[in-house]
């Protein structure tokens, strides 16, 4: 009993650690990657002792603490309550949704076989889905309570368009349902190990690759960044929803954001990447399909898968900021048609060829 | 789910439920209105109706009632004026809600305890549920989604604005 309640505490916090931790990268490939972009040098100032670290310090040291010390502005003719809960509303769903995913197969201790996931439910997608439509909260309620009309336009922006962009990721992911045939991501990951023609590891991305790309534009959209950064919309409502925050409250919005885009990056490796699989890695070791061999340990299999997955975590993250950096930012009404008109049908029709797909294979095997 | 835990739920349930009906102000009162969700939701999963629960969340708290919050936003409701009710009235509804409650504990309290239908482990499951939902309630299921159709097309022809001809 209390062996299992350690385990499980356990493998949340771990999997909140890694979620964290490629969050930091995250906020530095937004300083780094996007000075590379631009053609400057970008962050380069901080150091602890002559050490720059590439402008690690400057944005995993300095600017958190900057943030921390920040005044606290007390706003007048604010709803003091929600506005402070409202960045928590943003963050928690979030960091709740990393419960399902998988980051590894199974670790054999002795006789214990724990299953790398820190919950195993059987609605694994819909939990996704209602984490990610309970953090449209933080946004809406961030641009009632300021009291600010540019917020207040930031709030509603972003109301609209999560709920919009929502029902195109969901009908995407009805496809991924239906090719692995369950709700749960372990199953699902699991599922990717096998071989197609006895070399091609089953990513899901040979499967749905118009899933893949809806879930993942659906995905950005969410996170509510540039292309889709119509509530912040820098250039016209000063920061939309978060105009009337400073200092930590400022900082837990930012941090929402990247969480955010950890999240939509684990999903898409899981759903599309193979999540934590390694290719010819199964439970005992590397089976090449040419017929070679390599046996190894339990935990060094372990490992190895949640080293691929950070990775994927990593490059997911790397590839979402990039998008950031290289689009503009669409107007509202394009923003509107892209989900409406053509994300929505595109995913209806993937569905659809999906289930024909399918049932022809059935009816022919 | 063990009764500890069932009577906190309960209670925090009533209380979020009073804050809808009670708060002055419509944001407080719709947030109150998600949290009730929410913690319904808890209950579904203590009754392995994992699906339900999620679908609560999803629909229900995720989709409607920001849609609630989005019209209080754009209408600009802020705290509202109460409309006083007359003295008598409220004690007349006061004493009807204690006579209501107290008729239930008595009547709940005799009561005989029906062991309930046996089921199979994990029916409350999404594959339990949708084989339901796609053989026996198939027909009300499919009309259902015929019914928000038509409430859409009435919603947007009721909304827009005439088409100029011409």
């Amino acid at each position: 009993m209390t062996l299992d309640v350690a385990i499980a505490s356990g493998k949340a916090i771990f999997m909140i650690l890694i979620a964290l931790q490629v969050m930091a990268f995250g906020v530095f490939f937004e300083r780094k990657v996007s000075a590379l972009i631009q053609d400057r040098i970008g962050a380069n100032r901080a150091s602890i002792f002559g050490v720059a670290a590439f402008g690690l310090i400057n944005t995993l040291v300095a600017d958190p603490i900057k943030f921390l010390l920040k005044e606290d502005v007390r706003l007048a003719g604010a709803d003091r309550f929600l506005h402070a809960l409202a960045p928590m509303l943003a963050v928690v769903p979030a960091l709740a949704a990393f419960a399902v995913v998988p980051f590894g197969d199974v670790l054999e201790i002795g006789e214990h076989v724990i299953n790398l996931q820190a919950a195993s439910l059987n609605v694994g997608i819909l939990y996704v889905l209602a984490m990610g439509s309970l953090g449209v909260y933080g946004v809406v309620l961030a641009g009632w309570a300021s009291n600010n009309r540019w917020s207040l336009l930031g709030g509603i922006r972003g109301s609209a368009q999560v709920i919009s962009y929502e029902i195109a990721m969901g009908l995407a992911l009805v496809g991924v349902v239906m090719t692995y045939d369950t709700l749960d991501l372990q199953s699902m990951a699991r599922q990717q190990g096998e071989l197609i023609w006895g070399w091609l590891p089953a990513w899901g991305i040979l499967y749905q690759p118009l899933a893949f790309v809806i879930f993942l534009v659906a995905g950005v959209a969410e996170s509510k960044r540039i292309p889709f950064d119509l509530p912040e919309s820098e250039s016209e409502l000063v920061s939309g929803f978060f105009t009337e925050y400073s200092g930590a409250k400022h900082l837990t919005f930012m941090m929402s954001d990247f969480v955010e885009v950890v999240l939509v990056s684990a999903l898409v490796a899981t759903f599309f990447f193979g999540g934590w699989q390694v290719p010819y890695l199964g439970r005992e070791g590397f089976v090449f399909p040419g017929g070679g061999t390599i046996a190894l340990a339990s935990w060094v299999v372990a490992l190895l898968q949640i080293t691929s997955f950070v990775l994927k975590l990593v490059f997911f993250t790397w590839l979402q900021v990039v998008i950031r950096w290289t689009l503009p930012r669409f107007r509202y009404d394009q923003l509107m048609r892209l989900g409406w008109k053509g994300l929505l049908p595109l995913s209806l029709a993937n569905v659809m060829v999906t289930a024909v797909v399918i049932t022809a294979t059935d009816a022919l095997s | 789910m063990s009764a500890w835990l069932f009577l906190v739920l309960a209670a925090l349930t009533v209380a979020l439920s009073l804050v809808v009906v009670l708060h002055r102000n419509p944001v407080y009162s719709a947030l109150g209105l998600v949290a009730t969700l929410v913690v319904l939701a808890v209950f579904f999963v203590g009754l392995d109706a994992h699906l339900v629960a999620a679908l609560q969340v999803i629909v229900n708290a995720g989709a409607i009632v920001v849609l609630f919050l989005f019209v209080i936003m754009l209408l600009n409701l802020r705290v509202e004026a109460r409309a006083v009710p007359s003295p008598v009235l409220a004690g007349l509804a006061g004493l009807a809600s204690v006579a209501l409650a107290a008729g239930l504990f008595y009547g709940l309290g005799r009561a005989p305890a029906l062991p309930g239908p046996a089921v199979d482990a994990g029916y409350g499951g999404t594959l339990p549920l949708a084989e339901r939902l796609f053989t026996a309630y198939l027909v009300p299921f499919e009309l259902t989604s015929v019914l928000l159709t038509v409430a859409v097309v009435g919603a947007v022809a009721l909304g827009k604005k005439a088409v100029r001809r011409g």
